[in-house]
């Protein structure tokens, strides 16, 4: 471990677990958010672009009442932004007050990004009537580029908390910074980066696509249903199975730069060669137990050799590691298996789609559509517990701990129970706005089509686009 | 020490637009609280409520902007700010939570009780919201933040004399511009009966807050004497009269029915109150941290100043085409293109997409090289590329 002094003196903070959980409950609400603002604009822009070539109104209506969500749905996403930016000097001021030169820079054009796609998309939303159809397509291509610039400085933030480069330590004090290195001059970026990217038209696309599935199932089944099915369904879908290659090379990344936390990924205790890959099981004294273990497997994984060394959690002290290994392991396990799942159906609905030429018939396969929605988002947390839980104790790895990046400042359960209050309101709020927006019929388009009336209720919350009265 | 100043320069700038912009969608939100009853009340909410709609998001990231150039810039600065003024802080936030939520949920709202409700809580948040953000700058305009953890006190260091002061000042302000910019957009759309209501509530406005600014000052003086002095001698000075001149022009220029220059003049004065209480403390930040003590190290600075260069560069344009076209009128429905279908499925696309996926897991997981990665990388894009362009046109033409 490196000696270094801290910016700021560090602070005994009885709450530390309740600082972490703040942190980790406004990350869970943005998250999402975020899925949406890179993902669906992609979509809603397809569909748009289909609407101006074909002149068919059902793609202009479909991306207008799409194109709405869009903008409800980063409006909260700059309430949910604006909390995180807060909460890096609430919560953790030590952390900014001692790298925030270092890492800084990252959130300074992730807000600049933010900015941009504020604009544009205000553009893209107020513009439907205002602008030729070509130029209003075009507007579109702000909000594409800075969705992925946004992510992009986010995430090379958290590589670089993963593996933190671009300063030194000279007589215990931060200098010689170097924030461009320090963000993008880090060669395990790119997987976490891809991975990221990969995982919003994952979570968006079985959302969305989900929303209407519901709505056949519920026996609302048009061409307009067909089409808001199709597409999303299709993106998520082969998304599915590149994110596992993409996960694959993101561990081995971690494998080689923070080889304790992918012991923790895999319970693994003592540095083994040839190590064993256990599905399902709990770890405890040391071991997973009840697990089903597979030879080799792991270190085959990691470093593509039948006995290639793994280290394990015994090879640092333990007030190094996570303590939580059960949090971490049973996360990853969770994100492999559910993210396995939604490949597999992937997988089967392209293969019917080319084959078959035509959509599953069984109810079931809409079943599983409905169900791959939640399921990706659960996949999308639990990739980030694992990540983010798995850095622990470190909040810079190995260099700075959580407790030392901590809030001097007491109250901090009391501010919890409002943060969950509040966003407990936000989310009624939010399910509320998007029923009452998927049962408003859609007005003012002057080429658009009219509603067929007597459909059955409103779509489900997320994304209620799919409303069944927009046929 | 120039380039150590410069980004407190760009975030003076960003509290100065946020102030301005932010603050007219606060005020916006009071002045729904005080709309008073009936069909007049309602139109007024109603009028407040629109003249938010297509900018809101972005004036609310100047906050942002703001939060992050500092932390880059003065990270020690920022970090004792944020633990000492955590409560006002997090009411912010929660304020900041509360707006906007009710305010996506707005357009939801169908009875008239609902509107109501939602708005009420639009406009409690509305004020909340700036007061905090007041208080927290009146806090640290007032010495009551010493550098380290959460070393100030968490409740004297903001409910005092001074931090209250700014906090009223600030909602008041807020609630000035909101009045300004309202009458000046009623009064370009023609609603002559509108823009009068504005114009009185304007006037009403800014005569409390020249009130609240000048009671500050008295405040100040007695609890802040060295804020005082300073802001009373040199160029602060000169500043604050640019501040009483410009407030008053406004005043003028509001009576005289001229909206547009009032809403500039006004800004100015509001700028040049953040300006002089800048000069006056220049060059300490907090209580024995000056700005050269705080300031990151040298390619740090750089490397912000040229990405908020180039992001103004992006950005203001980006803005003018916003303002230019909400304010553009509807364009007459034109008759569409109509052709066939866009995309071909070509048989090739499917067994191109296998062929990627395949490159895609040689390169990718196979291989272990830097550059290997990159094509696997760019091969599973094309996968997800090829493999939508053989599905998706088959399925919807297919389907009409």
């Amino acid at each position: 471990m490196l000696a270094f002094a801290l910016a700021l003196a560090p602070v005994h903070q009885k709450y530390l677990l309740e600082a972490r959980q703040m942190q980790a409950l406004s990350f869970t609400v943005h998250i999402p958010l975020v899925c949406f603002g890179i993902a669906f604009p992609v979509m809603v822009m397809f569909v748009e672009w289909l609407g101006i070539r074909t002149g068919d109104p059902l793609y202009r209506t479909l991306a207008r009442r799409w194109s709405r969500i869009v903008v409800a749905l980063f409006a909260v996403g700059v309430i949910t932004g604006t909390i995180l930016s807060f909460e890096m000097g609430l919560l953790w001021p030590n952390f900014t007050a001692t790298f925030g030169s270092v890492f800084g820079l990252g959130f300074a054009i992730e807000g600049f990004s933010f900015f941009l796609e504020a604009i544009f998309i205000g553009i893209y939303a107020y513009g439907w009537n205002k602008l030729s159809p070509r130029m209003h397509l075009l507007a579109g291509i702000p909000v594409v580029i800075t969705g992925f610039t946004g992510s992009l400085m986010v995430i090379a933030v958290n590589a670089w908390m993963n593996h933190p480069t671009g300063f030194q330590l000279h007589g215990g004090k931060v200098s010689h910074v170097n924030p461009l290195g320090a963000l993008f001059g880090n060669p395990y970026l790119w997987s976490e980066l891809i991975h990221m990217y990969v995982a919003a038209y994952m979570v968006t696309g079985f959302i969305v696509a989900g929303c209407y599935a519901f709505a056949k199932l519920r026996g609302n089944w048009t061409r307009y249903h067909r089409v808001a099915l199709t597409i999303p369904l299709t993106i998520a879908c082969l998304a599915s199975p590149m994110q596992l290659l993409v996960g694959d090379w993101l561990a081995r990344d971690v494998a080689v730069s923070q080889p304790v936390k992918l012991a923790a990924f895999e319970g693994l205790y003592p540095t083994t060669n040839g190590a064993d890959e256990h599905i399902l099981g709990w770890y405890t004294d040391h071991q997973v137990k009840d697990g089903i273990a597979f030879p080799h497997l792991l270190s085959l994984l990691a470093f593509h050799s039948w006995n290639a060394k793994i280290i394990g959690l015994q090879s640092v002290p333990a007030n190094d590691r996570p303590s939580a290994i059960n949090v971490v392991r049973i996360s990853f396990q969770i994100m492999v298996l559910v993210g396995s799942a939604l490949a597999a159906l992937g997988v089967l609905y392209l293969f019917v789609r080319w084959r078959r030429r035509r959509l599953p018939d069984t109810p079931w396969f809409y079943r599983g559509v409905v169900l791959a929605g939640p399921a990706a988002f659960v996949c999308l947390i639990a990739g980030w517990v694992t990540t983010e839980v798995g850095r622990q104790p470190w909040v810079v790895y190995r260099v700075m701990r959580t407790s030392q990046a901590v809030t001097g400042a007491g109250g901090i359960p009391v501010g919890y129970g409002a943060l969950v209050a509040a966003y407990a309101a936000v989310a009624i709020a939010v399910v509320w706005i998007l029923r009452r927006l998927a049962r408003k019929p859609l007005e003012l388009d002057p080429v658009g089509i009219v509603p067929t009336p007597g459909s059955a209720g409103p779509g489900p919350p997320p994304a209620g686009g799919g409303s069944p009265q927009a046929a | 020490m120039f380039l150590q100043t410069l980004p407190l320069v760009f975030v003076l700038a960003g509290v100065v637009l946020y102030t301005v912009l932010g603050g007219a969608d606060f005020g916006a939100g009071i002045w729904q609280l005080l709309s008073g009853p009936g069909e007049h009340g309602e139109r007024i909410r109603e009028h407040a409520h629109e003249s938010m709609g297509p900018v809101w998001e972005a004036n609310h990231v100047w906050l942002i902007f703001v939060l992050t150039v500092t932390w880059t810039s003065y990270p020690v600065f920022f970090g004792s700010i944020a633990s000492t003024l955590s409560i006002p802080l997090f009411i912010a936030g929660l304020g900041i939570i509360l707006r906007g939520a009710s305010y996506a949920l707005r357009s939801g709202a169908a009875s008239g009780r609902e509107t109501l409700m939602v708005d009420g809580a639009f406009s409690i948040a509305s004020l909340v919201t700036p007061f905090a953000l007041g208080c927290t700058a009146g806090a640290i305009a007032a010495e009551r933040v010493p550098v380290g953890n959460a070393l100030g006190h968490p409740f004297s260091s903001w409910l005092s004399p001074v931090p209250l002061m700014v906090g009223a000042l600030a909602v008041c302000f807020s609630v000035y511009m909101a009045a300004i910019f309202l009458a000046a957009d009623e009064h370009r759309t023609g609603d002559r009966e509108m823009a009068d209501s504005f114009r009185l509530r304007a006037l009403v406005a800014g005569t409390v807050a020249g009130a609240v600014s000048i009671a500050a000052l008295v405040v100040v003086h007695a609890d802040a004497h060295s804020l005082y002095t300073g802001l009373v001698h040199g160029g602060a000075l000169a500043v604050m009269i640019v501040s009483i001149v410009a407030g008053l022009t406004t005043l003028g220029l509001v009576w005289a029915r001229v909206f547009e220059p009032a809403r500039v003049t006004g800004a100015i004065a509001v700028a040049a109150v953040i300006a002089a209480w800048a000069i006056a403390r220049h060059p300490v930040l907090l209580p024995g941290l000056t700005i050269a003590q705080a300031a990151a190290s040298h390619d740090t600075l750089v490397t912000v100043v040229v990405a908020v260069v180039a992001g103004g560069v992006l950005l203001f344009p980006s803005l003018a085409l916003l303002f230019t076209i909400t304010f553009r009128g509807a364009r007459t429905a034109e008759a569409q293109a109509t052709g066939g279908f866009p995309l071909r499925a070509t048989p090739t696309a499917p067994r191109l997409a296998v062929v990627l996926f395949i490159v895609g897991l040689g390169m990718l997981n196979a291989a272990n090289a830097g550059w290997c990665h990159i094509i696997g990388v760019i091969a599973l894009f094309g996968f997800v590329i090829a493999g939508f362009t053989a599905i998706v046109p088959r399925a919807l033409a297919g389907d009409s």
